[in-house]
Order: structure tokens, then sequence, then C-alpha cells
């Protein structure tokens, strides 16, 4: 381990866990903070700790000069960004590499790549990848049903300028698409300042399965098998599993080294996630690329969990120079994990955010369970970040034994003075999709709508 | 003639445009009808549109653009 300091760019349960990685490395770790954040966890479980500004985000852990400023003032080797703020953004990590740090992550080029979605499906296309079938960019009705005659039906209508599910809308036919492309063009002008869109395959009931990939700066990649994480709601996933249920072997297969050749095509360095969407089952389900995550992901403990990993530690080995600690052969993915998302959101009010102080807090624990979070007893969640404040997960032998493990821990799980999605978790064990894995990405959503008066 | 007070029903951070590149929703002197957008409260990177609870005129902000505001507090006085 050549890296002798990290700064922690980050706040919350993942600026704590790669504290705690560098801590056992025997890393100096760096953390920053916002005025809200100025006795929380990940500042106090540090080695030492940089103020960067006010309680607002663009004040503090998105301000990228205040973040290399205070890089530059700790005397770090290396900026760890872990995820969300300013950890998929090309300029940043460029600025990182120009200040003479590591960015521990891709390269700057990677991350500008693969957040390009046209780039980011022509690497794809060029590792024999297979993408969701698409058109390139239609400015009128007439182009579209054209298009969409060699995209088949049904289509969903996407703005080139969108994101984060805003400005999708489905079309069936060739008559519903002549109007929707041309709402869909009024409204993509006025939210995004472009009236360009383009169209996708709408498939039907799919899969969000994901694959885990390590790369060295020595060439070698290697994949970590696949995470499910169907359950979303407004495209946030809530809870995510490893194995993926139900996955044909072939099919697993095939899409893990689909997922380690993308990586390799792109020159991947780091921690990353290959995301694909899965259509039907058994040996004929179909898998299609949608994006690549160039960081480290919420969900990766369950990946940690099943093969034994430490993926933190391993993006720091690689940041170091350091060949990977495993080889391919090495990677053995044993047992089930599940993972639970505790946000601070009321699941009764429509998922409202709900900032607060935590009265009392009751962790479960045992065997199989682990806990990240930098929420304790007495802290207050601010109103300025993230929602998400702890993440529970389980390991069993069985699928069977991990949902019976779930159950028991979140049957432990207490926290007075703010509503959290750990009862939503709960009820979430005893419904029958979840239970024999056959959820797909649209299955949450129809659940929480049947349940709404 | 009388002065209303529109006070945030979260915590968060007060915006005065919808968007960093777009007009603002009102300035000193605009008149409002009630239920009118004033503002915006981001909360937990969700954003929440502020509205007016009274029709009047907007005599002037209480809090600057991106200011972190509690609950309850005074955002925006208008002459009703």
């Amino acid at each position: 381990m050549t890296l002798r300091s990290v700064l922690v760019a980050n706040r919350g349960e993942i600026a704590l866990r790669v504290v705690r990685a560098c801590r056992e490395l025997g890393v100096r770790a760096v953390a920053v903070y916002s005025d809200a954040d100025a006795s929380a966890a990940h500042v106090r479980m540090a080695d030492d700790a940089v103020h960067l500004g006010k309680s607002a985000a663009s004040k503090s852990y998105l301000n990228e000069e205040a973040v290399l400023e205070a890089a530059r003032s700790a005397g770090v080797d290396a900026i760890h960004p872990g995820y969300g703020f300013l950890s998929e953004r090309p300029g940043f990590a460029a600025a990182v590499e120009e200040a003479g740090l590591v960015f521990v992550g891709p390269p700057s080029s990677v991350i500008a790549t693969m957040g390009d979605k046209a780039a980011a499906r022509a690497v794809a296309r060029s590792a024999g990848v297979p993408v969701v079938p698409g058109s390139d960019e239609v400015s009128s009705a007439d182009e579209a049903v054209a298009a969409a005659g060699e995209v088949g039906y049904p289509v969903l209508v996407k703005a080139s300028a969108g994101g984060g599910g805003r400005g999708i809308r489905p079309a069936g036919s060739a008559d519903e698409l002549r109007t929707v492309v041309a709402e869909a063009q009024r409204e993509a002008a006025s939210a995004f300042g472009s009236d360009k869109v383009y169209l996708e395959r709408a498939l039907q009931g799919p899969k969000h399965v994901e694959v885990q990939v390590l790369a060295d700066t020595h060439g070698t990649v290697v994949h970590c098998w696949e995470r499910e994480c169907s359950l979303q709601r407004r495209r946030q996933k809530i809870l995510e599993e490893a194995p993926a249920p139900g996955l044909d072997p072939s099919v697993r297969s095939a899409l893990c080294d689909a997922a380690a050749r993308l990586a390799r095509e792109v020159g991947y360095v780091g921690a990353g996630t290959v995301e694909f969407l899965v259509e039907g089952s058994g040996d004929a389900a179909e898998f299609f690329f949608i994006e690549m995550n160039t960081r480290i992901q919420v969900e990766h403990p369950v990946t940690e969990w099943v093969t034994g990993l430490d993926l933190v530690a391993e993006q720091l080995r690689i940041a170091s120079g350091d060949p990977l600690s495993v080889a391919q052969d090495d990677i053995a993915c044993r047992g089930a994990s599940i993972e639970f998302r505790v946000n601070a959101e009321d699941p009764d009010q429509d998922f409202l955010p709900s900032p607060g102080t935590v009265e009392a807090l009751e962790l479960p624990g045992g065997p199989g369970v682990r806990v990240d979070t930098a929420l304790m007893a007495g802290d207050a969640v601010p109103p300025f970040y993230d929602s998400l404040v702890a993440k529970l997960s389980v390991w069993a032998p069985t699928r069977e034994q991990a949902l019976a493990r779930g159950r028991r821990a979140l049957a432990e799980y207490r926290v007075d003075g703010l509503p959290t999605t750990i009862g939503l978790h709960r009820r979430l064990l005893d419904e029958p999709a979840v239970v024999d894995g056959g959820y797909d990405i649209t299955t949450l959503e129809t659940w929480l709508a049947g349940r709404s008066p | 003639m009388g002065n209303h007070t529109i006070t945030s029903r979260t915590p968060g951070v007060f915006y005065h445009r919808p968007s960093p590149d777009a007009d603002p929703y009102v300035t000193e002197g605009s008149s409002v009808a009630e239920g009118d957008t004033v503002g915006l409260v981001e909360v937990m990177k969700t954003f929440h549109e502020v509205k007016a609870d009274a029709a009047g005129t907007v005599a002037r902000f209480l809090v600057e653009n991106e200011d972190e505001v509690t609950i309850g507090q005074d955002l925006v006085e208008l002459e009703t």
C-alpha cells in the first residue's frame, strides 16, 4: 500500500465505510464536513477532519474547489469520492489528477465516456454486449414512426437531455407514437431546454440486474457476480440481493462475462457496476446493457457478503497501483445476502422526506447481520442531503434463511424520533413476489399503488 | 392594507427560482394570487414549491437565494 493518506470526500454511512477501510489498511483517513455535520460520526472516527463550508451540499460536499483545497491543506495522497456528490464528475476527477493526487476511481476520461449515454452504448456494442434496441435522435413524428419500425413496439420516447426517469413516455402503436412524440418534444423543450428525443424498446416486466467489476492498473479485470436490484420506487432502489434469484446459470455466466468485457473495452480501473435489464425467464432470458456506474455502489455490501471481498479495500489497493488481491477463479459466490435501505422517509405519506432527531436507537445484531450507518442516538438527520441513513444487510447459507434472518433483524431494529422505511421492509418480506424472488422493476410501485387509499 | 408572511413548511434550502438558469418565480413588487408559487425549498434532494397562502404584492424576501431555512421560518412578506 503506497497510499499513506486519503481524503474521504463524502458524508454519512459511505464516508464512515471508507474511513473504516483506511484504518484497517493503516492509511490515514481525513474526513470533510459541512456546518451541519461538525459532530457527525464520519468526522469523529476519522484521523483528521477539514471543514468545507455551510450546510447546503452546493456549499460543502459539492464544492469542488473547497474539497481540493481541503486535500491540499491536509496533505493527502488521494481523494475517495464515495458515491453521489463528486463521484461521477469527470471535471472533478480531472482536477484531482491535475493536482497530482490520486482519484480513487477510474480515469476522468472513462467517467466522461460512461457518463454519456450514446458513448456508453457505443462501448457496449464494440465489446459485443447487447444494448436495449433504440433509435438515434428523431425530430418529427414521421421520423419517429420510421425508427420505431426497426426498434419494435412498444417503445419508450425519451428526452435526450433527460435522466433519472424524467421525460419518458410509452407508445404502443404508430398512431399513439405520433401524439406522444409531439408531447414529449414540447415537454423536453421546456424541461430540459432541448426538444431532442429518441426511442427505446419498452421491455416487458424486466428485472434490474447489475454486475460488480474490479479492474487494477495492471490490466486485470474480474467480475464479482451480480446483484438483483429490481425493487425500486421512482428509480430509487430500496432492497437489493445477491445472487439474483431465479437467474439461469448460463445467462448469469454470460451476463457476468459481458460486464467484464465491457470494463476491459473502456479501459476501466477501480470498482464499478455494469447495469442490465433482463427480460424473460430461464435460459431464454435476454440481457441488455443500460449504464455503468463508475464508483462504489450503495448496495456493495451484498456482494461483500457473498464473495468475502472487501470492495473498498480493493479500491484503495488499486489506487495504490497494487494488483487485485484475488484472481477470477478465487471469487466464489457463497450463500445469499439481502440489503434493506433505511431512509428517513415516511412510506405512509408518499415517502415524504423526514429530517429530525433520533431520540432512541436499537440496532439489530447477531449472526449474519451488518449495519452500515453513521447515524447514532441523539444525532440529527439534516434536511440537506440524501435520505439514506442506514443499510441493514444480512447473509445466510440459503436465500430462505436469509429472508428469515432479515425478518428477525428488521424486528429488532428500532428508530424513534423520525419515520423510516424499516416498517416497509417488514411488510415487503411477507409479500409472495418478494419471497419467491419473482419480482421485477414494476412490482414495488404497483404494490404501493394498491396500498394507497 | 396589511402584511402577511409566507413561512416554510419544511426545513431545507430556499431558492428564488425553479432552476439555476431560470427567472425568479417572483420579485419585489410582483403581485401574487393565493396558490401562486413564490419559491422552492429543497429537502433531502426533493423540491417542494412554496405557495402563497394569501393574495398580495411581494414587499420583500426575508431570506436570500440558497439560504438554509428551518420549518416555520419566515420567507416572504406580502402587502395584502
